[in-house]
């Protein structure tokens, strides 16, 4: 064991980066010995303006609803409260979604936190690991009598966000410059986030839909996922849903389980 | 299934090193200018963390990149300067990446990004000390030892100075390299914003600085701040063109060292990709004017 030396110096460096009300560490000077000051607050600018930059990324569909000021409010925030714990940043902002649902200011936008939920999701599908989808013909092999024990495997890629509001509507019109048009934003949608190949997809899954693919990426079977389905809401159609989901990607394999 | 993970490896078609060439940061934007003006003679920079992903469009492209042109891979993250142990998960990962991608540079920085469970997003000093110095050293060997080869370490940018370092940056720096067996990439910018914002001579530092153990050079742009007391503060921002006195002390350098990969850094309101390799292009005609000079020195040497 080689003796303890004196590392200190980041405990007394780090922090102030993102605590404003914190004086300038006294380990630190500008030139001449003189109190860091200013220089300091570089590093604090940095760190803060840096981060606030990342969620912007993660987020453009919010942060073209909010507007850019509010959203750098918005979004120091939450860096100041939960900076991130690991250094790739494409893997920041997973509690954004629920910073924004509590955040005093966006109230008047509760649909805002789902939209968020659908942007992080999109992130995820893009940096998913690379897998071939299930080929549609794969399905068409089936026996009739054996489509209800056939389990369904998930694509990396493959999400589903549910929202109480007009979320999938909401980011489709706000993840390009398409001009604002107004949206009723109160019918419930649930998304499907998948990535086929390159593109990320979103969908806006049919009634019953999400409960049913929710139930088949989960691993359950194809007659367990329609009966779930089918309780949820009567409108609910296996085979549109089914042909949906094995369009969009969700899956890369299909198998008979334990039966099989 | 361990291997199913394993990535394959991008076979090596550039003989190594790749000599005085200039390159430029690789932006995804570019990408499609890029492979329609098809390959070039310069090489590819490119941040490893941003390629840390599981799959998707970053790996395409970057693999289109690597298929025509030299890589270098530039770590950002790994806070080799910090004292906690390094981050094992991280270094497995850029492992992955030096083993998948074969780039013909690697490097990482003289300073640290996480503390405890923070992760800042920013190049943080450090005191030069020999305590700090056992550290950097321990933790470089540790890269080397992962990736298996040695790695280029950058000299910082710095608005502020420790008071308890004991020992200057240059020698620090010549300290690392000589324990470790690490090479060096200077980063001129780098230079230049320290020594205006600390008040020494840029010419002076690179007269301290090992030149011989450079296998890499960085030309950044800056920005202009002022500190408390008014004077000058020069900010380390990678966001406009290399400025003129960095221009200088590079043909100073480059005269001295002889041509080595030069690469012109640009990462923030990243212009139009015709704007960059015009840098690079840049670069370039001051590596090829140092060639004669270079080649004259080493045979007066032998």
């Amino acid at each position: 064991m080689r003796p303890e030396v004196n590392l200190g110096f980041a405990a007394a460096f780090a922090p102030a980066l993102l605590d404003p009300t914190r004086d300038v560490p006294a380990a630190v000077a500008g030139r001449g010995g003189k109190p860091a000051g200013r220089r300091y607050d570089v590093y604090r600018n940095n760190v803060t303006v840096s981060l606030i930059d990342a969620l912007a990324a993660i987020y453009p569909a919010v942060q073209r609803i909010t507007g850019t000021d509010f959203f750098r409010a918005m979004a120091r925030v939450h860096v100041r409260e939960s900076p991130p714990s690991s250094p790739l940043l494409f893997e920041y902002g997973h509690g954004f979604p629920g910073f924004i649902a509590r955040y005093e200011h966006a109230r008047t936008m509760p649909w805002l936190a789902d939209v968020a939920r659908i942007e992080r999701a999109w992130l995820d599908a893009y940096h998913a690991r690379d897998a071939a989808p299930l080929a549609p013909t794969q399905l068409a092999a089936v026996a009739p009598e054996r489509l209800a024990d056939l389990v369904f495997t998930r694509h990396p890629a493959a999400q589903i966000v549910r929202s109480q509001y007009s979320a999938v509507t909401i980011i489709a019109a706000n993840r390009d410059s398409a001009p604002a048009e107004r949206i009723d934003a109160s019918a419930a949608e649930d998304a499907l986030i998948t990535r086929p190949e390159f593109d990320v997809v979103v969908r806006h899954l049919p009634p019953g839909g999400a409960v049913f693919a929710a139930c088949l990426l989960s691993g359950q079977s194809l007659g367990e996922a329609a009966a779930s389905a089918l309780d949820a809401s009567a409108e609910f159609d296996i085979a549109t849903n089914i042909a949906g989901l094995i369009e969009a990607g969700a899956f890369t394999s299909i198998s008979f389980g334990d039966a099989g | 299934m361990i291997t199913a993970n394993k990535p394959a490896t991008v076979p090596l078609r550039f003989s190594l090193p790749i000599g005085g060439i200039a390159g430029t940061s690789f932006k995804p934007e570019h990408l499609p200018a890029i492979l329609q003006a098809g390959p070039q003679a310069g090489f590819f920079e490119v941040h490893a963390e941003n390629y840390m992903g599981a799959g998707g469009p970053p790996h395409r492209a970057l693999e289109a990149i690597r298929r025509d042109h030299p890589l270098s891979l530039h770590g950002v993250c790994m806070s080799i300067g910090g004292p906690q142990p390094l981050d094992r998960a991280h270094l497995a990962r850029f492992r992955s990446l030096v083993a998948r991608y074969q780039p013909a540079l690697v490097s990482e920085h003289l300073a640290w990004s996480t503390h405890e469970i923070s992760f800042f997003n920013d190049l943080l000093p450090l005191p030069y000390t020999e305590a700090t110095l056992r550290n950097v050293c321990d933790h470089i060997d540790e890269v080397q030892e992962a990736i298996r080869r040695p790695l280029l370490l950058e000299n910082p940018s710095t608005y502020v100075t420790f008071r308890e370092s004991s020992m200057s940056e240059t020698d620090f720096i010549r300290a690392i390299a000589e324990r470790t067996g690490c090479g060096l990439l200077l980063d001129i910018n780098n230079v230049f914003v320290s020594a205006t914002n600390h008040g020494f001579s840029a010419l002076d530092y690179l007269g301290d600085f090992p030149l011989s153990c450079v296998g890499e050079i960085h030309l950044a742009g800056h920005a202009e701040q002022s500190d408390d007391e008014g004077n000058l503060l020069l900010i380390d921002s990678h966001d406009g063109p290399v400025a003129d006195a960095v221009w200088k002390l590079f043909e100073i350098v480059a005269a001295r060292r002889g041509p080595v990969p030069t690469l012109v850094e640009w990462d923030s309101k990243i212009p139009d990709w015709p704007i960059l390799q015009a840098e690079a292009a840049a670069a370039q005609a001051i590596l090829d004017r140092c060639k004669p000079a270079a080649q004259t020195e080493d045979r007066h040497a032998a």
